[in-house]
């Protein structure tokens, strides 16, 4: 049977693998693919925990909130990566150490 | 009943979808096209064969329980909210599945022949087989969530199928703006969902199971929303989510934008599967739409209208796949003018006719457009038929069908709706409704005297037959638009009508018949022959015999009608200039907003912070100078080390926030 740790290690490797990718990545676009594993990851620990634990519905609705968060970061990012890449050619984060526009 | 082998009827095309999308590349480079070809078409012929046998069972079944049901686990479960993943045959859906599958296993096969040479080869089957799957989910689901799941699935395979040669703009630009107006529809079909749900739960049963749904339909009838019926409501949202898919007016622009994908997509997508989804939600949720008779009428004119535009543009169109995008949402009009009348029976009739005979035809133009080199003016073709018989034979067996020539299937399920709107007692529609069936067979045939007679216009020497992979599939389509009406042919000509009483259950208001009209439906029938046979005259006289010229007409009036018609009623323009530039511009009001309103507080904040400073300054000069000075000796000193930390390399934040984020949790945590 399927119980709450399962659940919690799978958010874990999902967070795991989020975190690698962004401290790995030197595309931002797959830096930005990166957050949204981890955001993902503590999805699944909301949900999880919203399913074992008392029944009320905060695990979703926080889940869903994250969603929208999620989404608003994206647009967000992404605007930037454009922007990044408008400036210097290129969206490889190891290119962009220049602050000034 | 339970029936476990339905849920392979989708799981299969998704297994051959995820074998390609993962591994394709790979199997595409040991071991060549030929095997991801199998891997594509394998899975796809299965499924057929299970639904063949679903249909099957049903038939065997007494016709008032003619009900399969494989559930497979609860997907959602908040509250009042119950969600079951589980897929449902009735008459209705095993249908569908039988027209998925069966055109879209045959248009599998004839990609294997379209796409030969194509680098991304398997990414294009693994798409292909993706949306096979989706559509499967849409059309089997047993719930309304899940079909969204489908629906949705379907508008992200078609976005990419589109944009399948994404690396010309023109093509990535048609794929976004088919996913973006579909958004629009989808937005309303799930703000009606909601409705639904929600009036469900306050008056019935929470539920979104359509059977459920249809055995509660009645208790929603008398209530109101903010002095509308709620029924109302929701069946008008539900209806913008199927303008969108089925590409109706005011949603149907994407469509003739979409024919950038490649030419099978346009067959399998945008002609006989993806397009019907909308048609196909109306006719599930049929006892639903039945109790909301102004959204019905509103449906009615909607197809009526959608029906004549695009048949009007068609006719203009110089492009070979324009031409078939518009005729396709012609026909969609029919199908939804069907829905309005009550006939969804008639609808679903002729979108499994539609399916045989515009895939047909859309594969048909593939077959020229590869033989040219991927010519696609009609103005540039012309004295084909010599070249490439068989695809000629089939293209003029499609087209005579389509143009409602007796007895091919176009006929008798275009009959059906024609008659179903006359015995609606609604004459403006029948009226509309024929005369598009004149429009259509002319349109068809100009195109096919431009296409296949007359002499070559084209620069390509010697253009040749298709390969047998691509005719056969051709020729199959081809006789089922030759057969396909019989399965509903009218009792007025002696027919059993099998398909209507095969739907009734589901569908309750199609091919009903009352015996003292017989004289009007058969009136109805003898004006539609005989407006095709003036379209198809028409066009004869005009484009073989040269008899009237076209520039004449086009020049008529000016050539404000021709040049309106060209540019396509200028809907593309005004939508842009609504939409899109409205977006920019609130943009734009919104950024400067931001410089002048936002940024000007804050800068009003900054400078009196640095007045302030001044002052502080002042009295920093004079008071703790030195001591100050020592501390900034110490600050300036600190800061050449630490400056070395800012590099403006993200990578090392990013260690170094991970870095103290794990030490304070040790720290917090031991």
């Amino acid at each position: 049977m399927i119980g709450l740790t399962h659940y919690l290690f799978v958010a874990l490797l999902v967070f795991a693998l989020g975190l690698f990718c962004v401290l790995t990545r030197r595309n931002s676009l797959g830096i930005l693919m990166g957050i949204e594993l981890i955001l993902n990851a503590a999805n699944i620990n909301y949900l999880a925990f919203a399913r074992f634990g008392p029944a009320t519905y905060d695990g979703q609705i926080v889940a869903i909130f994250v969603i929208m968060l999620a989404a608003a970061e994206a647009v967000v990012g992404l605007a930037i990566v454009l922007g990044i890449y408008q400036t210097f050619h290129s969206i490889d984060v190891e290119a962009t150490e220049t602050l000034r526009g | 009943m339970a029936a476990a082998y339905l849920r392979w009827i989708p799981l299969l095309p998704l297994l051959g979808a995820a074998v390609l999308g993962l591994g394709g590349a790979w199997v595409q480079r040991r071991h060549g096209e030929r095997a991801v070809a199998a891997i594509a078409c394998l899975p796809v012929a299965l499924a057929f064969a299970i639904a063949v046998r679903t249909f099957a069972a049903l038939a065997a079944m007494p016709a008032e329980q003619r009900v399969l049901v494989d559930r497979l686990w609860t997907w959602i479960e908040i509250g009042s909210l119950h969600v079951d993943v589980a897929f449902l045959a009735d008459p209705l859906s095993a249908l569908m599945v039988l027209v998925v599958t069966g055109i879209g296993g045959l248009i599998h096969v004839y990609s294997v022949g379209y796409m030969r040479g194509e680098p991304a080869y398997w990414r294009f089957f693994a798409l292909l087989n993706l949306f096979t799957a989706m559509m499967l989910v849409l059309v089997l689901a047993d719930n309304l969530l899940l079909l969204f799941v489908g629906w949705e699935g379907v508008g992200l395979c078609s976005y990419a199928l589109i944009g399948f040669w994404y690396a010309d703009l023109a093509n990535a630009r048609a794929g976004s703006k088919a996913f973006l107006v579909n958004r629009v529809g989808d937005f309303a079909f799930a703000l009606g969902l909601f409705l639904l749900f929600w009036t469900l739960e306050a008056h019935a049963e929470a539920t979104l199971a359509f059977r459920e749904i249809d055995r509660h339909a009645a208790a929603l009838a008398g209530v109101s929303l903010g002095g509308w019926s709620v029924l109302t409501v929701i069946t008008a949202l539900l209806f913008v989510g199927a303008t969108g898919k089925s590409a109706q007016i005011p949603l149907y622009v994407w469509l003739p934008d979409a024919m950038a994908g490649p030419t099978p997509v346009s067959a399998l997508i945008h002609a006989a599967t993806m397009v019907t989804a909308g048609v196909y939600l109306v006719a599930r949720l049929d006892v639903l739409f039945a109790l909301a008779p102004a959204t019905l009428a509103a449906i009615a004119w909607v197809g009526a209208a959608t029906a004549l535009l695009a048949a009007a543009i068609a006719v203009v169109q110089n492009d070979i796949k324009k031409v078939l995008a518009y005729s396709t949402i012609s026909q969609l009009g029919y199908m939804v003018l069907a829905l309005g009348v009550g006939a969804s029976g008639a609808a679903v009739f002729h979108l499994m006719t539609h399916a045989f005979f515009k895939a047909c035809l859309f594969l048909g133009a593939g077959s020229v457009i590869l033989a040219l080199h991927h010519e696609q003016d009609l103005r540039r073709m012309g004295g084909l038929r010599a070249a490439m018989p068989r695809t000629y034979a089939t293209f003029l067996v499609s087209a005579l069908a389509i143009a409602g020539v007796p007895p091919l299937a176009g006929f008798v399920s275009k009959d059906e709706i024609l008659w179903s709107a006359l015995s609606h007692g609604d004459g403006g529609l029948w009226l509309v409704g024929w005369s598009v069936a004149g429009l259509t067979a002319f349109y068809m045939f100009r195109l096919v005297f431009l296409a296949f007679h007359g002499e070559a216009r084209s620069e390509h020497a010697a253009p040749r037959e298709a390969p047998a992979v691509m005719t056969v599939p051709l020729t199959i389509l081809a006789a089922g638009a030759v057969f396909a009406g019989f399965l509903g042919w009218p009792e007025v000509l002696g027919g059993g009508n099998r398909l209507g009483a095969w739907l009734a259950p589901a569908a309750a208001h199609g091919g009903a018949h009352a015996s003292h009209a017989l004289a009007w439906e058969l009136f109805s029938m003898v004006a539609s022959i005989a407006m095709a046979a003036a379209g198809i005259a028409v066009a004869y006289a005009m484009y073989v015999r040269g008899l009237v010229a076209p520039e004449r007409i086009a020049a008529w009036a000016g050539g404000a009608p021709y040049r309106w018609l060209a540019r396509k009623l200028y809907v593309d323009e005004v939508y842009q200039a609504l939409f899109v530039d409205g977006v920019l511009g609130a943009s734009r009001v919104a950024a400067r907003a931001d410089a002048r309103v936002i940024d000007a507080a804050v800068d009003g904040v900054a400078a009196g912070v640095r007045g302030w400073s001044r002052f502080q300054g002042a009295v920093d000069a004079i008071v703790v100078d030195g001591f100050v000075n020592r501390v900034a000796d110490v600050a300036l000193a600190a800061g050449g080390r630490l400056r070395r930390l800012q590099s403006g390399r993200i990578n090392a934040y990013l260690y170094v926030i991970v870095a103290a984020l794990v030490a304070v949790l040790a720290w917090q945590l031991g």
